[in-house]
């Protein structure tokens, strides 16, 4: 476990970049230090890998200072990942990747395998691995830039605003990736991002820091949404916190009606007894939604495809969560949303009602438990 | 007659291609010479300059050094330093070495100080040491440009090498020197057409290291 006691970091000029900040990091997760520019987020992070020396307090590496070891051993210990992958463009892919075990004394061959290796772990072709940094995009070098980091297999991983120079798509590809590897290897993260969204995403816990370096919150995720410390992480969070906050809540739980699915080539009758909802949802022969109509414009064996209304975005009630539930109901011109299994087949729908429901009770179970927490 | 007759004299007198005035000694004297200067400005230049640039500091120092010893003119250096040591190789290479010594210098220092920090911020972050950060991270990118003060400078020792000749030395300045003394324009023509020729092969020389050492890369990117 990595523990910041008490840090304080003083530039010369006077000016404080982080003021007596005290974390404690958990092994194998995901710690995001987020914040507004000039928090000394990313003065923190440096200062775990000793990049800059803190001023006053000390920073303990499971129990020990980090200051008892050399310098460039703690660094080797410690995957490191900057904003611009920093790879060295004089070297080929595969050479970058194998810089760390080529500095711990590995051989040539020994460290080009195990570089191979990361390559495929974070989903890089090998054809690149003879390519120069020039030729890659800029995801493709933050994929380098996150091998070269684990080329040694370091139990701890700084990464440094390492997705904010990407276009979104290629950052949530990214994100997505790195939640992926990191279920598999278990590392002791701390992620530095000026990006809110990022750290709800990917933190395990969150540390919200404010201007002049002090924190303001040390929390999960769905914490920090449900009841922020103060009005700084409140503005913080931005304004649609409540709704981002769904994204903890999974939508399993959801009350699916399936009375209202009606597959294309049913008969009158069929239609009729399943009139009871104000709309019914039109299946293909394979079962998966075409539309919804109104049960008077069904006409039984011959449904006009072109008449029925969009469906908005489906969910998976096993994976997704509340929040994927309501925007897929908001989205439909009828206000329910539609649930499929994997194979994209409708299993059911539900009303923006009963998800507002679902929404509440999901809200009094936590309170319960933070009460019960309190109570203890 | 014009210019290329006279070349053309020079070249095809038989006389001119041997003995101790023969175009091979003196080309090998002058290559000589220019070696040596060149050698000599490199060992000062670079070293001064990869470390000023690795630190980053003492660029203003530099430009100094740097406009001083382009003010001074090499001949009148090279007169200086006769009176003041006599005949001999040192005085010529002093005006040399002083000509050499700035472009290597500073270009070497600006290459270093260049070179994108973010890979240098991510080396020394794995635990890189800073010579290797030095050796390792900056001098492969910042090579293009190291060799280009060097190219500079060569080229300037080439053409100013022919002075040598001035205080009673060999080397291709002969031709020239002792060309106008003795009115002889086949000699002048012939010795100035050689320097010209070295210093084509001086460059086409660098492009040949450039294309050994530089990292396709860094190449194709810078």
């Amino acid at each position: 476990m990595i523990r910041i006691e008490s840090v304080t970091k003083r530039y010369p000029d006077g000016t404080v970049a982080v003021d007596r900040l005290s974390l404690e990091i958990p092994d194998r997760a995901i710690t995001v230090l987020v914040g507004p520019s000039g928090c000394g987020k990313t003065t923190t992070l440096r200062m775990i890998n000793r990049m800059v020396e803190p001023s006053e307090g000390s920073i303990l590496l499971d129990g020990q200072d980090i200051r008892q070891q050399p310098v460039n051993t703690l660094r080797r210990s410690m995957g490191y990942v900057i904003q611009n992958a920093g790879l060295f463009q004089h070297r080929t892919i595969l050479d970058n990747i194998a810089t760390v075990p080529r500095l711990l004394g590995w051989n040539k061959q020994k460290a080009r395998a195990r570089a191979a290796e990361l390559m495929e772990r974070v989903g890089l072709d090998s054809a690149l691995a003879k390519r120069y940094p020039y030729q890659l995009s800029g995801g493709q070098q933050q994929r380098v830039g996150v091998a070269r980091a684990l080329a040694a297999d370091p139990p701890v991983l700084l990464m440094d605003e390492p997705f904010s120079a990407v276009d979104p798509v290629v950052r949530k590809g990214l994100q997505d990736e790195l939640l992926r590897i990191q279920e598999e290897l278990g590392k002791t993260i701390v992620f530095v991002t000026h990006d809110i969204d990022e750290a709800i995403k990917l933190g395990t816990k969150v540390a919200v820091l404010r201007t002049g370096g002090r924190l303001a919150q040390f929390a999960p995720p769905a914490e920090l949404l449900s009841a922020p410390a103060d009005s700084f992480v409140e503005d913080f969070l931005g304004a649609d916190r409540g709704i981002r906050r769904l994204s903890f809540f999974p939508a399993d739980g959801l009350a699916l009606e399936t009375a209202p699915v009606v597959p294309v080539d049913a008969d009158a009758g069929e239609i009729a007894s399943r009139a009871t909802a104000p709309y019914l949802l039109v299946t293909g022969s394979d079962g998966r939604p075409l539309g919804w109509s109104e049960p008077d414009k069904l006409t039984a064996g011959a449904v006009d495809r072109e008449q029925l209304l969009d469906y908005g975005r489906p969910f998976l009630p096993a994976t997704d969560s509340l929040r994927t539930a309501l925007d897929g109901a908001v989205l439909s011109p009828t206000g329910w949303a539609v649930a499929v299994d994997g194979e994209g087949r409708a299993v059911g729908v539900v009303s923006q009602q009963v998800i507002g429901e679902a929404i509440r009770d999901a809200h009094s179970r936590v309170a319960e438990r933070a009460d019960a927490k309190a109570g203890r | 007659m014009n210019v290329l007759d006279f070349a053309r004299a020079f070249f095809t007198d038989s006389a001119h291609w041997h003995g101790y005035d023969g175009i091979p000694t003196r080309f090998a004297e002058h290559v000589g010479y220019s070696l040596e200067a060149l050698v000599i400005a490199a060992v000062i230049g670079l070293p001064v300059g990869l470390v000023t640039g690795h630190y980053g500091r003492g660029g203003n120092t530099l430009a100094l050094i740097a406009t001083a010893g382009r003010a001074l003119p090499s001949f009148g250096l090279l007169v200086l330093m006769v009176i003041w040591l006599g005949l001999g190789t040192l005085p010529v290479m002093i005006p040399l070495v002083v000509l050499a010594v700035p472009p290597i210098l500073v270009t070497t220092y600006e290459a270093v100080r260049s070179v994108d920090p973010s890979p240098v911020d991510a080396a020394r972050g794995m635990g890189m040491p800073e010579a290797r950060v030095l050796f390792q991270v900056e001098l492969p990118v910042a090579l293009p440009l190291i060799y280009s003060g060097l190219r500079t400078a060569a080229i300037q020792i080439v053409s100013t090498a022919t002075i040598a000749a001035y205080v009673g030395l060999g080397g291709i300045g002969r031709y020239i020197i002792d060309g106008l003394y003795q009115k002889d324009y086949e000699k002048v023509v012939g010795g100035a057409t050689l320097v010209a020729g070295l210093a084509l092969v001086t460059l086409a020389v660098f492009w040949a290291v450039s294309r050994l050492t530089v990292s396709p890369g860094v190449r194709r990117s810078g």
